[in-house]
């Protein structure tokens, strides 16, 4: 299918990823379909992907941002082996976001840890675009 | 009067005033096609099971609440599994160990079931194991567990969930391709019948396809044509459709729409009582009775001003009572963002309780039948459920639907509809997309956190297990598992319980399955 050429995102190459076990995919696919429509290439990698695998495709696609979905609790060590993966490959620069069921005590934690922003379903997407756009600019 | 047009959420158009004339009269409660409820005497023959769904951590702390739950007057258990369990890997596997007992409790063998049980007497309870990828083997394992207790297996009660059309286009705890997969239910679900006659070895939910993002009209519709999928691969397994229909089970979720809600109900019970006359030729009163239990919350509910969500779970309550929900779980008001805390977990049941001894509402069968409205609403739901598995019959039936991912994708598309309609506002939610109080701190109440040490217990457990069961007992029965999976003859189930006598874990018996059936490949198309 082809993206659209104009919007907020274009040019830019995403991949949406669901680390770990959780099977629920629904907002991932959302968020997929909505980055598509802001003119980004997404890349969706379908679910139960190891964190090293999301690394590996990560470099491999050459991707502008990575984007993690997570809804079984497992967020904080899912994130961080993602974050880890990349600085070990030198690709620390690969902002990384989060989104899912994420407990608002939770969100410091993840930021402190590099992760460059956190979406939860009550988020408007075109709010979350805007903000992708501007840190992707 | 505004003459703005006014939809329900599944896009049917509702009328300002329904007139008598628009409606047909039902045939009465108990009388097919049982629009108005399976029993002619409705709740006051027997009232809905109040079932919540817990289970955290290990087999330990989830047996305290168990205990906690029973001594508050629950009359059923609900067993939530964590992913590892769900998806057939043993705790020490590499992509288990951030999930260990994350979701729910980790059963990795024989053992932790023995002690999630410990003290509770499995032939006076009724339990519903959450678990559709490893169903078959999570249902051996409560076999051997009640072996071990000396309770006869045909007293056993309870539900195991079972429904793996729904995995690959919902809920995801997929393991195998579709076909092998479907063969392992057949076996459970006939074993079952004739092993523990009282146990449903299948509830075929759509729960998980309206979470995802699908109407309510559809939600019963796609569960329906999962419903026949399975019907005929059991008549192709040797099954006789009137005796196993009897112990066929659903489940759904419940969301805001009282009467839409209600409507689904009445609708999606006539219509399955339809189906298995007109298709197979059922007549058998209990194998046309469609027997559901039900969810109140999920992603109705929101973590913006989470006491709202209390309100909307009693209005869930009643929606599916008004239904004729044979069980009902309540969700706590914390879902949304959190593991229930004990408290928001009382409040819940509290919830229940009210609306079955103080609402009055199950004093008489279906006390909605004959309404205008309702009558009009349950008709246009059944409908467009006819419409909807239609369009499935027309791509080539529900497995090829999955196999090529096109259900998938149209349930993701839904989802952004749905998540779009929230952004405008078109579709309200108080608190979060109106009403809302910008600046207001969030209050979420006392926060439930599980004990750190949880993973390293029931690490710690799965190698003790290992190291002191017979070993080469363990080794016979997997061997065994594995010859009869290479063929299509056999029934798996009394080889998977005796692989659960032996302690052989999980993880052990899926690797031997995945040998002869190999993986599910999703497809990912957006």
């Amino acid at each position: 299918m082809s993206a659209p050429a104009a919007g907020p995102l274009a040019g830019k190459r995403i991949l949406v990823a669901k680390p770990g076990l959780d099977g629920h995919d629904a907002g991932a696919k959302v968020i997929a379909l909505a980055l598509r429509d802001a003119g980004a290439e997404v890349i969706y990698t379908g679910l139960r992907k190891s964190p090293d695998f999301i690394v590996r495709v990560a470099l491999d696609e050459d991707v502008a941002a990575v984007g993690l979905s997570i809804l079984s609790g497992s967020h904080q060590a899912l994130s961080c082996e993602v974050l880890e993966g990349l600085r070990a490959a030198g690709a620390g620069d690969i902002p990384v976001f989060v989104g899912g069921t994420i407990p608002p005590q939770d969100r410091e934690a993840l930021l402190a840890a590099g992760v460059k922003g956190v979406f939860t379903n009550d988020a408007p997407l075109a709010q979350m675009i805007d903000e992708l756009a501007r840190a992707l600019a | 009067m505004s003459d703005a047009r006014v939809t329900t959420p599944s896009g049917i158009e509702v009328p300002v005033v329904v007139r008598e004339e628009m409606a047909a009269a039902p045939s009465a409660p108990g009388v097919y096609p049982y629009t108005r409820g399976i029993f002619a005497d409705g709740y006051r023959g027997r009232p809905w099971t109040i079932r919540q769904y817990s289970g955290f951590g290990s087999a330990e702390t989830s047996n305290q609440r168990y205990r906690f739950l029973l001594e508050q007057g629950q009359t059923g258990l609900s067993v939530a599994l964590d992913l590892p369990t769900q998806c057939g890997y043993d705790p020490d596997d590499p992509m288990a160990r951030p999930e260990v007992g994350k979701v729910g409790v980790s059963l990795f063998s024989l053992s932790e079931m023995e002690t999630l049980f410990d003290g509770i007497d499995l032939g006076a309870i009724s339990t519903s194991f959450t678990i559709n990828g490893t169903a078959a083997i999570i249902y051996a394992m409560y076999l051997a567990a009640a072996d071990k207790q000396g309770v006869p297996r045909a007293k056993l009660t309870g539900t195991i969930q079972n429904d793996i059309l729904k995995e690959y286009v919902a809920r995801g705890t997929w393991i195998f391709p579709v076909r092998p997969s479907m063969r392992l239910i057949a076996d459970s679900v006939l074993y079952a019948n004739e092993v523990t006659p009282r146990f449903n070895a299948i509830s075929i939910a759509g729960a998980h396809v309206r979470d995802a993002g699908c109407t309510a009209v559809e939600e019963m519709a796609y569960t329906l044509a999962n419903g026949l999928a399975y019907v005929d691969e059991l008549i192709r397994r040797g099954g006789d459709v009137a005796k196993f229909a009897r112990r066929l089970s659903f489940f759904f979720y419940v969301h805001m729409d009282l009467f839409e809600e209600a409507c689904k109900f009445r609708a999606g019970r006539r219509l399955w009582a339809q189906l298995l006359r007109s298709r197979y030729g059922v007549t058998d009163e209990k194998a046309l009775h469609f027997r559901f239990g039900v969810v109140c919350g999920g992603s109705s509910l929101v973590a913006a001003q989470p006491y709202n969500n209390i309100v909307r779970v009693a209005i869930e309550n009643l929606a599916a009572v008004l239904g004729g929900a044979q069980s009902i779980f309540t969700c706590a008001y914390d879902e949304a963002f959190q593991i229930p805390t004990e408290f928001s977990a009382e409040l819940a049941l509290r919830t229940q309780q009210i609306v079955q001894h103080e609402s009055g509402v199950a004093a008489t069968v279906d006390p909605l039948g004959g309404s205008y409205y309702v009558e009009w609403l349950t008709d246009r739901m059944e409908e467009g459920m006819r419409q909807a598995m239609g369009e499935i019959d027309a791509y080539g039936g529900v497995v090829k639907a999955i196999e090529d991912g096109w259900l998938q994708r149209r349930i993701a598309l839904r989802a952004r509809e749905k998540k779009d309609a929230t952004d405008r506002g078109e579709r309200v939610v108080v608190g979060m997309n109106r009403y809302r109080r910008e600046g207001e701190a969030q209050s979420f109440g006392e926060v439930f956190r599980l004990d750190p040490g949880t993973a390293a217990r029931v690490l710690e457990k799965h190698a003790a297990v290992k190291q002191r069961r017979d070993a080469a007992r363990a080794g016979r029965a997997l061997d065994a598992l594995e010859a009869a999976a290479a063929g299509d003859k056999e029934n798996l189930m009394p080889l998977l319980v005796e692989c659960c006598h032996a302690y052989a874990t999980v993880g052990e018996m899926v690797a031997r399955l995945k040998r002869c059936w190999g993986e599910f490949q999703e497809p990912v198309r957006l």
